[in-house]
C-alpha cells in the first residue's frame, strides 16, 4: 500500500540507557536517516553519548528536563526518559524502539523497516468492534471476512502502533527465571487491532502512536520503588499502555498489534533475571490490583481529549487505589503533573 | 494406525482422541476429498451428513469408519423436530453434532484439502484443533505474543498471573489459505484474490468481542458447548444461506463469554479448493448482509442473566431474546426462535445425560464394503 508520508510528520525517539549508540543508530541507519530523531539521555547517566554522524538530531539532557519541568515532581530517569522525548517532539507520530533492539529478518530472510510498519499500521485504520479472522482487513491480499458486518468496514483512526521482539522476548523476571534460554523464533505475519474492551500489555519496546491525539495518554506514571534499568524491572509502559487502551476505547480510536518485529537482544541479560525478580516482583504483584482498575474504568462523556481522560484516570487511581500502596498516589500525582505539563510544554 | 509414506511427516503414531472424537462432513456430492485427508483421519469416526436427494447413493472411501445420515434418517430420527434441521445447504451438518456421542467435533467441508505450512510440510489439521482445545484460553487478557501455551512462547511482562491457568477452551476456528471465505461481494470485487499468507499464531478471541465463525474448519468441545452449536435455518424454503455459521458463533460466542469458556482463532490452516459462484452466494446473502447490521447490535448488547448455568438454558434465554429483539426486523427470525426451542429440544432427547453412551436412536455403523 502507498502511504502519503511526510518526512517532517515522524520523530524517532530514542532513550539512551547506555552511552554508546554506535551500533544501534548504525543498524537501524536506512530506516532512521529520513527522519528527526530526538535522543533523550537517562538522567542518571553520566558519560558523553556516543552518536554515529549523518543523523538529524537533538540530544536531550537532564538540565533539559530540569528546565522543562520547572519544578514539577516527575521522574524521567531509566526507561522513563523517553517520555520526555514525547513531551518536546512537535510531530504527529512518534516511534520508539529501545536502544537494545536492532532490525529484525522476516520469513523470507528480507530486513524489516520497522519504522514504515508502524507508520503504515498508523495510516491504516483500526478496526477495533468486531474481530476479523484474517487480521488486518487492509493489508495487501486480506479483506474482510464473511460475515464482517459492512458498516464497520470503515473501521477508525490508529492512534498506537504495538510492535512484536524476535530473540529475546519482553517476559517478566520470574519467566526469565524460569526459561532462560528461550528465544523467541517466531515470525507471526500478521498485524491485528485488539479489540474494544480487551486489556493488553503495552511493551515499550517497540511502539509508534499518533501523538498529536493520543500524546498525554503515554505518561510515566507507575514506578516501581526498585526500578531499574532492565525492562523486566519496569513497568512504566505497562501501565501507559493500559492508560492509552482505555482512552482509546473511549475516543472510539484503536490499538493495534503485531507486526513490525524488531530483533531484541543487544545488551539484554537474561542472566541476571534473579537479581530483577526482587525489583520486578512488586510489578507483579501490583497488576493484579492494576488490572481489575482498568477494567473497571469508564470515562463520562465530558471527557473529550486524552488529556481530560489522564486527569480522569488520575482520579479514580486516587479514590480506588491509592489507599492499596503509595505508587499509585505517586501515578495519580505524575499523571495530574504530566498534564499540567503537557499544556504548557506540549502544545 | 499405521504411518503413511514418508511425505506424511506429520502423520501421528498415536492419534489424540481416537475415540472421543467425531469428524461431521457435510456432502452433497462425494467424499473425494476425503483421500487426501485418510491418513489423518483414518484413526476417527466420521459422521456423513447427506444433503439433498437422499436416494443418491454417496460412496464412503474404504476404510473409514463411519455412520451416514440422509434426509430420511434425519426425518425419522427426529420426526416432527426435523423442522430445525435446514435441507438444502450445509447447515444440516449440525445434525451430526446432535447425533454424535463423542465428546469433541471436527467439521469440515468437502472442498477443503491439506494445506502445507510454509517449510512444505503437509499440515495435520485434525491434531491442531486438537492441542487448542486441549490448551486453555486467555479470553479476559489480550497476550500480545498470542498463544501462550505454544512451543516457544508464553505470556509478556505485565500479564497478571492470576489469569495465566486460562479457562477451558470450547471451539476452535480454523482459517483457509488459497480461497478466502469472503462473501459475495467481496468475492464480486476481488475475484482473483487467494489468501497466501500464513500466519504461524493461535489466539484467543477475547471477551466482549464477537467474530466471523466460518463452519469451513472447525472444531469445538461438543460437551461443554454443543447445544449452542446450532446452525439455524438455511437453504431450501429460507430467505436466507451462508449464515448458518456466522449464526451459529454469535451465539456461541455470547453464551460462551458468559460462562466463562474460550475461543480461539488462528492455526491450522486448511487449503481451500472451490470458490463458490459469487452471483449464487449473492443471492443466498442478501438479505443476510443488511440484516446483519441489526444482529451484530443484537448480539454486542445481549446479556445473559446469572441463572442461565447450562448451555441449553442460555441458548433458551437467547432465543427468547431473538424473539422480542428481532423479531420486527423479519418474520424470518420467529420461525428462527422457534428452530432454536425445537433444536434444544431434540438435542435434550438424543442426549438425555452427560454420560456418553447413553441409548438413543442411532443408526447402525455403516462400514464401507
Amino acid at each position: 500500500m502507498s502511504l502519503k508520508l511526510e518526512d517532517n510528520e515522524v520523530d524517532i525517539v530514542v532513550a539512551a540507557l547506555r552511552p554508546n549508540l554506535n551500533t544501534f543508530l548504525e543498524e537501524w541507519r536506512s530506516f532512521f536517516s529520513n527522519f528527526h530523531l530526538i535522543i533523550v539521555k537517562d538522567p542518571n547517566l553520566e558519560e558523553d553519548l556516543q552518536i554515529p554522524p549523518g543523523f538529524d538530531h537533538q540530544v536531550y539532557t537532564k538540565s533539559d528536563m530540569d528546565r522543562v519541568l520547572n519544578g514539577a515532581s516527575i521522574n524521567f530517569s531509566g526507561h522513563s526518559c523517553r517520555y520526555f522525548g514525547y513531551l518536546i517532539s512537535r510531530k504527529k507520530y512518534i516511534i520508539s524502539i529501545d536502544d537494545d533492539c536492532l532490525p529484525a529478518r522476516d520469513n523470507s530472510g528480507v530486513i524489516v523497516d520497522a519504522v514504515a510498519q508502524h507508520i503504515s499500521n498508523l495510516q491504516t485504520p483500526a478496526t477495533p468492534f468486531f474481530f476479523n479472522t484474517l487480521y488486518d482487513p487492509y493489508r495487501q491480499g486480506a479483506d474482510f471476512v464473511r460475515g464482517y458486518p459492512f458498516s464497520l468496514r470503515d473501521g477508525v483512526e490508529c492512534l498506537l502502533s504495538c510492535g512484536l521482539w524476535l530473540n529475546i522476548a519482553d517476559y517478566d523476571a520470574p519467566t526469565q527465571i524460569v526459561k532462560p534460554h528461550e528465544r523467541n523464533t517466531r515470525y507471526v505475519d500478521a498485524v491485528m487491532t485488539v479489540p474494544l474492551r480487551a486489556m493488553m500489555p503495552l511493551s515499550g519496546i517497540n511502539i509508534g502512536f499518533n501523538r498529536e491525539v493520543l500524546g498525554p495518554a503515554l505518561v510515566p506514571g507507575l514506578r516501581l520503588d526498585g526500578e531499574g534499568k532492565r525492562r523486566w524491572e519496569t513497568i512504566e509502559d505497562i501501565w501507559s499502555g493500559m492508560c492509552a487502551k482505555v482512552i482509546c476505547d473511549h475516543l472510539g480510536c484503536g490499538v493495534k498489534s503485531g507486526l513490525p518485529y524488531v530483533w531484541r537482544g543487544v545488551g539484554s541479560d537474561a542472566d541476571n533475571a534473579m537479581d530483577s525478580l526482587k525489583k520486578e516482583w512488586e510489578g507483579v504483584k501490583l497488576m493484579e490490583e492494576v488490572v481489575p482498575f482498568f477494567q473497571s474504568v469508564k470515562f463520562p462523556k465530558t471527557a473529550v481529549t486524552a488529556a481530560d481522560c489522564v486527569i480522569e484516570i488520575s482520579r479514580m487511581a486516587r479514590e480506588n487505589l491509592a489507599s492499596l500502596n503509595p505508587v499509585y498516589a505517586q501515578a495519580a500525582d505524575t499523571m495530574e503533573a504530566w498534564v499540567d505539563l503537557w499544556k504548557v510544554a506540549g502544545s | 494406525m499405521e504411518n503413511g509414506s514418508s511425505s506424511l511427516s506429520s502423520v501421528p503414531s498415536n492419534p489424540l482422541l481416537k475415540d472421543e472424537l467425531d469428524i461431521v462432513i457435510p456432502t452433497i456430492r462425494n467424499l473425494d476429498f476425503l483421500e487426501m485427508w485418510r491418513p489423518f483421519f483414518q484413526p476417527y469416526h466420521l459422521i456423513i451428513v447427506q444433503d439433498g436427494d437422499p436416494s443418491k447413493i454417496i460412496r464412503v472411501p474404504d476404510g473409514f469408519d463411519y455412520e451416514l445420515y440422509n434426509r430420511n434418517d434425519i426425518n425419522r430420527i427426529l420426526g416432527s423436530k426435523a423442522s430445525c434441521i435446514s435441507f438444502k445447504d450445509s447447515a444440516c451438518r449440525c445434525f451430526g453434532y446432535m447425533i454424535s456421542k463423542k465428546k469433541y467435533i471436527f467439521t469440515i467441508d468437502d472442498d477443503c484439502f491439506v494445506a502445507k505450512d510454509p517449510s512444505g510440510k503437509e499440515i495435520n489439521a485434525l491434531e491442531q484443533h486438537i492441542k487448542n482445545l486441549l490448551s486453555p484460553s486467555t479470553p479476559f487478557f489480550f497476550n500480545t505474543l498470542y498463544d501462550p501455551y505454544h512451543e516457544g512462547a508464553d505470556f509478556v511482562r505485565g500479564y497478571p498471573f492470576s489469569l495465566r491457568e486460562g479457562v477451558p477452551t470450547a471451539v476452535s476456528h480454523g482459517l483457509w489459505l488459497n480461497i478466502p471465505d469472503y462473501d459475495a461481494p467481496t468475492q464480486l470485487v476481488k475475484p482473483l484474490e487467494r489468501n497466501t499468507r500464513y500466519v504461524d499464531a493461535v489466539l484467543t478471541v477475547p471477551k466482549g468481542t464477537l467474530f466471523p465463525m466460518c463452519g469451513m474448519n472447525l472444531a469445538f468441545n461438543r460437551e461443554v458447548i454443543g447445544p449452542a452449536m446450532y446452525f439455524g435455518l438455511m437453504g431450501d424454503g429460507q430467505p436466507i444461506g451462508r449464515y448458518d455459521d456466522m449464526w451459529a458463533g454469535w451465539c456461541m460466542k455470547v453464551i460462551c463469554d458468559h460462562l466463562g469458556l474460550g475461543v480461539k482463532t488462528g492455526l491450522p490452516y486448511i487449503w481451500h479448493s472451490k470458490a463458490s459462484n459469487p452471483f449464487v452466494n449473492l443471492k443466498k446473502e442478501y438479505k443476510g448482509i443488511y440484516w446483519q447490521e441489526e444482529l451484530i447490535p443484537f448480539f454486542q448488547t445481549v446479556t445473559l442473566p446469572k441463572e442461565c448455568t447450562t448451555v441449553q438454558k442460555c441458548y433458551l434465554e437467547l432465543s427468547k431474546q431473538v424473539k422480542a429483539k428481532l423479531g420486527k426486523v423479519d418474520d424470518y427470525f420467529n420461525k428462527l426462535t422457534d428452530a432454536m426451542v425445537t433444536w434444544i429440544e431434540a438435542w435434550d432427547e438424543l442426549n438425555p445425560s452427560v454420560n456418553a453412551g447413553t441409548a438413543a436412536a442411532r443408526k447402525p455403523n455403516g462400514a464401507a464394503k
